[in-house]
């Protein structure tokens, strides 16, 4: 049984490049209402705010909201990257977060090589490697430039790579930024078919989009993030038509009826 | 070795394997207080220990990619450094009016541990900082990237090694039975270099100008430190040796570089090694207590 719970979760990013506030500053900040001091007085970003909802096998969750709004930065938390000033995560369950294409691959290495050092961190064995190489490959389709180095590689071949090399070790819960829209149009198929059968066998995905047609075709559940915080938590219908202006709404639902 | 009932050894066995496949689960949480910060910074650092064949693999391939396309590969680091050690050290036996047959041996191994002492540093400085990607992308051990600055640096002394054996062979220096101590002077060296790369990580990550104070100070400390010049050059000029002997670099070289050159075991050395490490030691888990969950902000 796979779970995610976000406790009261607020982050803040100290700000040292600008240690004296300055009237522009101060300006912004009353407007924004989002800088704030730490306790030792330092200048900060809340980029979270008491965050709290649960997740368990099952569930899709997607999180809408404008630019700045936290999304990724509670993906991160999410994923343990950042650990909040307050409140807690726990994770229950084999994680792996898509955040940027590069995924802290080594652009220098080449394909396979970047494969073996996941796996090695995932504490795969050395006979289990070999699999996983073949299975990225035929997942991916990209036998032979596995074996030259990542910076060759086309955006779509790095972002079709990461997310096969994502999904391929198995995560219980898996966490996704926007960026796997960069597929083409017969990968995001293949994605589709490779998360649903990972999503069926009871697990967990969280999605970032900015995109109404992707958060209705794939998942079960919407967080809309505003400013830090939950501005509201339903069913996608519920969240997307408060989120959402009327007629794209309509549009949106019109067009993830025809893909389903 | 129970052999009526040969199985259940085995059972057990497979039985603990996937007991340990299914994780308990992870709380993150701000820390209250030191004593959960000493745990969290001790987990951080037993899960480095556990990650090992990939700081070996990451160690590796940095290594490899440094000289991929190369024809010596990483030999070049050994051909280098040869050609330093023999062009400074004829020059230099000249100048100080040493004996060629002494200086050479004391250079070689001087200049390749003052390289190791001196890569580990600069490197140090810069890894959480140059592994941001990384970092960003998944949740992992912060000091692996020290451990991995380690590994690396003790794979290009490797390389280096091959020097001094030959310069050895040259000049027939042969180590005297006080050589037993390299074992521990080598595990302290390994202790604190990962010490050294943590602390100056840390306040890399949070002080952008240390990067370029440690390459200062690491290029006075080349000169003030014993390493092309010997401190027996030094013994009758008075209070000046004080300066030597308290030196932390000197202490540490002295107890690996003592006993190689047939000389014998000097406590004074290991104590002034002994404290500085227990201090470097204690200011490193200190930092490390207080900043291992600010990183990822910082970098």
């Amino acid at each position: 049984m796979a779970k995610l719970i976000a406790q009261n979760v607020t982050v803040s990013f100290p700000l040292y490049h600008g240690e004296s506030r300055s009237l522009k500053k101060t300006v912004f900040a009353a407007a924004s209402g989002r800088l704030g001091q730490d306790k030792n007085h330092r200048l900060v970003v809340e980029a979270l705010r008491d965050v709290s909802f649960s997740l368990k096998t099952g569930d899709r969750l997607g999180f809408v909201g404008s630019n700045g709004a936290g999304k990724t930065t509670l993906l991160r938390t999410m994923a343990g990257i950042y650990e909040p000033v307050a409140g807690s995560i726990t994770i229950d369950g084999a994680i792996t977060a898509l955040l940027d294409p590069g995924q802290g691959m080594n652009f220098d290495l080449t394909g396979n090589e970047n494969i073996r050092l996941r796996a090695l961190f995932s504490g795969y064995p050395e006979s289990e490697i070999a699999r996983l190489q073949a299975d990225v490959a035929e997942f991916a389709e990209l036998d032979q430039f596995l074996d030259l180095p990542v910076r060759t590689y086309s955006s779509g071949m790095v972002v079709r790579l990461g997310f096969a090399l994502a999904t391929a070790i198995k995560p219980q819960i898996l966490l996704m930024d926007e960026w796997i829209l960069a597929g083409d149009a017969s990968f995001m198929d293949k994605a589709r078919h490779r998360l649903e059968t990972m999503v069926r066998g009871a697990e967990i995905l969280v999605l970032s989009s900015h995109s109404a047609e992707i958060i209705m075709q794939w998942c079960n559940r919407v967080i809309w993030m505003d400013r830090g915080q939950v501005r509201a938590d339903g069913t996608p219908e519920e969240v997307l038509s408060a989120y959402l202006p009327p007629e794209q709404f309509a549009h949106a639902k019109a067009a993830a009826d025809v893909a389903v | 070795m129970n052999l009526i009932v040969p199985d259940q050894g085995k059972a057990e066995v497979s039985r603990q394997h996937s007991a340990t496949t299914s994780r308990p689960p992870i709380v993150i949480a701000p820390s209250r207080g030191w004593r959960d910060g000493l745990t969290l910074a001790a987990a951080d650092i037993a899960e480095t220990v556990r990650l090992w064949p990939l700081i070996w693999t990451l160690s590796f391939f940095d290594i490899r990619l440094r000289y991929r396309g190369s024809l010596l590969g990483p030999f070049w680091l050994t051909l280098s450094t040869a050609i330093m050690v023999a062009a400074i050290g004829f020059l230099y036996a000249k100048l100080f009016h040493q004996d060629v047959a002494a200086y050479l041996p004391f250079l070689a191994i001087s200049l390749v541990l003052w390289n190791f002492i001196n890569t580990i540093t600069s490197e140090g400085a810069t890894c959480l900082t140059q592994s941001e990607g990384m970092i960003r992308s998944m949740r992992m051990p912060h000091s692996l990237h020290a451990a991995r600055v380690v590994m690396r640096n003790v794979l290009v002394l490797g390389h280096n090694l091959i020097v001094i054996v030959v310069v050895f062979a040259i000049f027939r220096t042969t180590p005297n039975i006080s050589a037993f101590s390299l074992i521990p002077a080598g595990l302290l060296w390994g202790v604190d270099a990962f010490a050294v790369c943590l602390l100056l990580s840390i306040f890399g990550a949070r002080f952008r100008d240390i990067p370029p104070i440690v390459s200062s100070i690491m290029q006075i400390a080349f000169y003030m430190t014993p390493i092309m010049w010997s401190p027996t050059m030094l013994m009758h000029r008075g209070y000046t040796i004080a300066l030597v002997k308290l030196n932390p670099f000197f202490s540490l070289l002295e107890i690996l570089r003592g006993p190689l050159l047939n000389m014998p075991l000097e406590p004074e050395a290991w104590a002034t090694a002994l404290a500085y490490s227990a201090v470097l030691l204690l200011l490193t888990a200190f930092a490390f207590i207080r900043a291992r969950s600010r990183i990822p902000y910082w970098v």
